[in-house]
């Protein structure tokens, strides 16, 4: 596939990064110094100029371009270069955008402003964030086939009561598949006489209820949201966090350092309450009781600041921390110096992204364990090697590491067992590593 | 010291306005007709509003109306109107010495200043009266459909009634508007805001007439009551919706059958609504009448005051004696009191007629409320500060300028306990900022503070007079002027009159009706030296 980024921003040239492996990327940028370092970086043609112009995209040779990725900081530019594309060409556009007015537009028509996807930043990044902090004990989740499967990722303390069950011991639940289980950075299959270990982390695929339900037996203190969410920063990610809290009816407080923007904040928000502070102020968290809080949620506008409130809030006695970080590489270190959840926005946007670049059709993928594996759903085609057998027979023909977590047919739940049959027109919910996803892709 | 102001221009706009008040003057001239009545009072009218007004648009022949001169055109207008509206009155009483023969010497409106006071009364549409006899007896037909009518047309608004039909005034229009109309800010219904104003009156007369035809419809069916006829529902149709509170009956609407009182209360309902509200509901969108945030506190207002009232009502909450000059006597009391306690429905009808009445400053009287017991009638002089809906033709605080103070002591005091919250004041969906917010505790305070004033003054005057009047009546009389309620209480009660207060305390009591319907502000804004200088 011929992609054309345009915008080698970070966002850009993280995409491009991903999908240079597999495509022929193009990558549009003004600037003559960002455009030498791209190339020298990756393996993909970077073309100066100005992507909303029509001549700057010929030269890309937007003919024969399968897609356009406009990825700018400017949701303007991006939509004038989709519209811009559409016209000379019938490539699949997507853009990235900030502001969920236009997202709004666009799903009036799903092809407004000649976009065919639209990608939300802020928007994606607070779903996930919404996703971890109502699932107490989970590092990251997604969900599929409009929100009747769900994928979740647990870590097993050592107060849990699953560490030392074999997974077979564990498994009472109607609809729930243990996709992987991950020890000392090593993914593996599980099988019913896996044993389970304090310090793991898991992968489970399943029905809503059932993934809440795993999540309470995981870990018993951390039973479902109950209490306050404390989100630091109003930031465009902190306010639809609010927002979509608000809309599932959970208490929240904002606390915003602007004057201005605090003001905007509380006259968009009327369920939350707004506060104008700095929420590194130990003298204020302690006052309004921010540890009673059960989840703090770090959305500054700096990586350094949302580590630093993370840490005082866990200090004032919060429950768990959430932060948003930009920089992908300190997700990990922030993790271990006692942040509870890292969210990356740029992998979330990624992820996203990546979703449109599989061949096969996958309707939805989530990106596990920062991309070493993904979870899949796929349409299957009737002519698939899944369809007409059992699925003890057909994982044979499929690579040793993919696991079917869930299927649904017609709208409904059907939980995957050796002896189901797969018909064509079902959505399967699948884990598998990331190497084989083009394999399965094309086997399905 | 030079004046900044253009007050030709304005001037010569009230003249414009005064010119066009000739056209309703026309609707005594035919009930004076239909009763073989002089019409020459009116007709005298007629020709000395059309000669000022053209008299006073000669001063500049093309005005350019300007925020100062609007606010100067506004207040004045209304001066003027109330000006000329004495005429009728006056020609009635007096005659015009050498030609014609005085109508009914006796009237109490032969006094200049209580024909002031009573033509400020119905212009705007307070209903305070200083009339001596009140009927179609000791007064022509013709001056008491007058009375009327000045409270018809002060309603909606005379300078609304001008931009809907005077071009020149289409640029300013809104600007104008929003100085004579009740409540913070208007709300325009169309992209043009002479159409806006064209609908605002289109409404209005169509409400009215719908009334009327209703009133007259029950003397048809005989449910009405030996009082009513095609004069009297003309007569209450032309001031219910512009919450006047004048009637040619000195029962008021007591002279009336319960069905009547059923009848003009949703009337009542509705004058006290905002008028581009019953426009949105009525053309096709009801559920934004109930998703109102002010229409639900006025209901909700009303309710709990028709409540209140009903239980005190039901359990005998009268007044245990007659005292001296009172507008009742001990029958009246023993057969009402007796008649309203304990049975519910018309303990329920005259509490919650009383109540609307009131809370949007109508001032009809279904019942003598002055003979209620001490808690009810502090009720309704707590309804006299509360008024209609902004946008209605109710005058007092008006129910949305209460909803912003509570929201706003509300925040108050959650930022008291929590200092870093940031809560903006909420109406429905909408925020108002800080600067409207203000303004609103501004106006609220100063309203309170000019009650306060006025009845020190009032009671300073009616000493310095040798007249003695009890608190209540001072302060009733104040907050019942200011508010363009009308009836206040004891001897000015619904039954009663202004009658004994001297010259200098009505014309004070004028100027409180001009500052109430013109919410104070345009009128204190024309008084400052600032607004002429710089």
């Amino acid at each position: 596939m011929r992609v054309i980024i345009v915008g080698a921003g970070q966002v850009g040239e993280s995409i491009a990064a991903d999908l240079s492996d597999a495509h022929d990327v193009v990558i549009v940028e003004q600037d003559p110094d960002r455009v030498e370092e791209i190339n020298f970086a990756h393996d993909v043609l970077a073309v100066e100029g100005d992507g909303t112009s029509i001549s700057t995209l010929e030269e890309a040779d937007i003919e024969t371009a399968d897609m356009v990725i406009a990825s700018t900081d400017d949701d303007e530019t991006n939509i004038v270069v989709c519209s811009t594309a559409k016209a000379v060409s019938d490539t699949f556009t997507i853009a990235r955008i900030k502001s969920t007015e236009y997202l709004q537009t666009w799903r009036r028509s799903g092809s407004a402003f000649g976009i065919d996807f639209m990608v939300c930043t802020y928007l994606l990044a607070a779903e996930s964030i919404v996703r971890v902090v109502g699932l107490p004990a989970a590092r990251d989740a997604d969900t599929f086939a409009d929100g009747r499967v769900e994928m979740a990722e647990f870590d097993v303390g050592t107060e849990s009561p699953l560490a030392g069950q074999t997974v077979a011991e564990a498994d009472i639940y109607d609809s729930l598949t243990f996709a992987a289980v991950v020890r000392d950075e090593e993914m593996q299959i599980p099988s019913g006489d896996t044993v389970i270990c304090a310090e793991d982390r898991l992968v489970v695929i399943g029905s809503p209820r059932s993934v809440r339900s795993f999540a309470d037996d995981v870990a018993p203190d951390e039973a479902a949201l109950s209490g306050e969410v404390v989100i630091i920063g109003g930031s465009e990610i902190g306010y639809h966090v609010a927002r979509l809290l608000a809309d599932r009816g959970v208490d929240a407080r904002l606390l915003e350092q602007d004057p201005e923007r605090a003001r905007q904040l509380a006259e968009e928000l009327p369920d939350t309450i707004v506060m104008e502070t700095d929420g590194t102020d130990i003298e204020f968290l302690e006052r309004e009781h921010i540890g009673d809080a059960e989840v703090v949620v770090a959305a500054l506008d700096s990586d350094e600041k949302n580590l630093l409130a993370s840490l005082l809030s866990k200090r004032v006695g919060t429950d768990r921390s959430v932060a948003v970080i930009d920089q992908s590489e300190y997700v990990d270190l922030f993790e271990a110096v006692g942040v509870d959840v890292g969210v990356n926005p740029r992998e979330v946007v990624a992820e996203e992204i990546t979703r449109f670049t599989h061949a096969g059709g996958a309707e939805n993928v989530a990106l596990v364990e920062s991309g070493r594996a993904e979870v899949l759903e796929i349409e299957v085609s009737p002519d698939s090697t899944l369809v007409g057998r059992p699925i003890r027979e057909s994982i044979q023909s499929l690579p040793d590491d993919v696991v079917i977590g869930a299927i649904t047919r017609g709208g409904k739940y059907i939980v995957p067992r050796g002896g189901t049959v797969v018909e064509g027109g079902d959505h399967v919910v699948l884990f598998t590593a990331s190497e084989h996803v083009e394999e399965i892709s094309s086997l399905l | 010291m030079s004046i900044r102001v253009d007050y030709r221009a304005s001037l010569s706009l009230v003249g414009t306005v005064l010119k066009y008040l000739t056209v309703p003057l026309s609707l005594p001239v035919v009930v004076a007709l239909i009763y073989g009545e002089s019409t020459v009072p009116f007709l005298l009218t007629m020709a000395l509003t059309l000669s000022v007004g053209a008299g006073l648009e000669r001063l500049a022949p093309d005005p350019d109306l300007r925020p100062r001169e609007g606010f100067l055109m506004v207040v004045t207008t209304w001066l003027a109107v109330a000006l000329v509206g004495t005429v009728p009155y006056l020609v009635e009483a007096h005659g015009i010495p050498l030609f014609v023969e005085p109508i009914h010497p006796d009237s109490t409106l032969a006094n200049p200043v209580n024909a002031l006071f009573e033509s400020m009364s119905g212009f705007s549409t307070t209903g305070a009266t200083v009339l001596g006899a009140i009927n179609v007896t000791d007064h022509t037909h013709g001056i008491m459909i007058w009375r009327q009518l000045t409270q018809w047309l002060g309603g909606m608004g005379i300078v609304v009634l001008a931009v809907a039909i005077l071009p020149e005034l289409s640029v300013g229009g809104a600007q104008l508007m929003d100085a004579e109309a009740p409540g913070p800010g208007i709300e325009k219904l169309s992209p043009k805001i002479a159409e806006t104003a064209r609908v605002l009156w289109g409404a209005y007369l169509a409400i009215t007439v719908l009334e009327i035809l209703l009133l007259y419809g029950l003397d048809l069916a005989g449910m009405a009551g030996p009082n009513m006829n095609a004069y009297n529902a003309v007569a209450h149709g032309l001031t219910t919706m512009p919450t006047g509170g004048f009637s040619p009956q000195a029962r008021s609407i007591e002279a009336f059958s319960a069905a009547v009182q059923w009848v003009i209360i949703p009337f009542m309902v509705l004058a006290g609504t905002n008028f581009a509200l019953i426009w949105h509901a009525f053309s096709g969108s009801p559920g934004k009448l109930w998703r109102d945030i002010e229409f639900r506190g006025y209901i909700g207002v009303v309710a709990v005051m028709t409540a209140i009232l009903t239980g005190l009502l039901f359990t005998g909450g009268f007044a245990t004696g007659v005292p001296e000059g009172a507008t009742y006597d001990a029958a009246y009391l023993q057969q009402y009191a007796s008649m309203l306690t304990g049975s519910i429905e018309p303990s329920l009808r005259h509490a919650l007629f009383q109540a609307l009445s009131i809370v949007t400053t109508t001032g009809y009287a279904s019942i003598d409320f002055d003979m209620w017991g001490a808690p009810a009638k502090y009720a309704l002089l707590f309804g006299m500060f509360i008024g209609g809906s902004a946008g209605s033709t109710g005058g007092g605080i008006k129910i949305i300028r209460w909803i912003v103070v509570a929201k706003a002591l509300r925040r108050e005091l959650f930022t008291t306990a929590h200092p870093e919250a940031v809560r903006p004041v909420r109406l429905g969906g909408r925020t108002i900022d800080d600067r409207g917010v203000r303004g609103i505790l501004t106006f609220t305070l100063l309203y309170i503070a000019i009650f306060f004033l006025a009845a020190f003054v009032l009671a300073l005057d009616a000493a310095r007079a040798g007249i003695d009047f009890t608190v209540l009546e001072i302060v009733s009389a104040s907050a019942s002027t200011l508010g363009n309620v009308g009836p206040a209480f004891y001897r000015l009660g619904p039954m009663g009159g202004y009658r004994m207060f001297p010259d200098s305390s009505e014309l004070f009591m004028v100027l409180l009706m001009w500052a109430g319907r013109l919410e104070i502000l345009p009128l204190l804004v024309c008084l400052t030296p600032e607004y002429w200088r710089r």
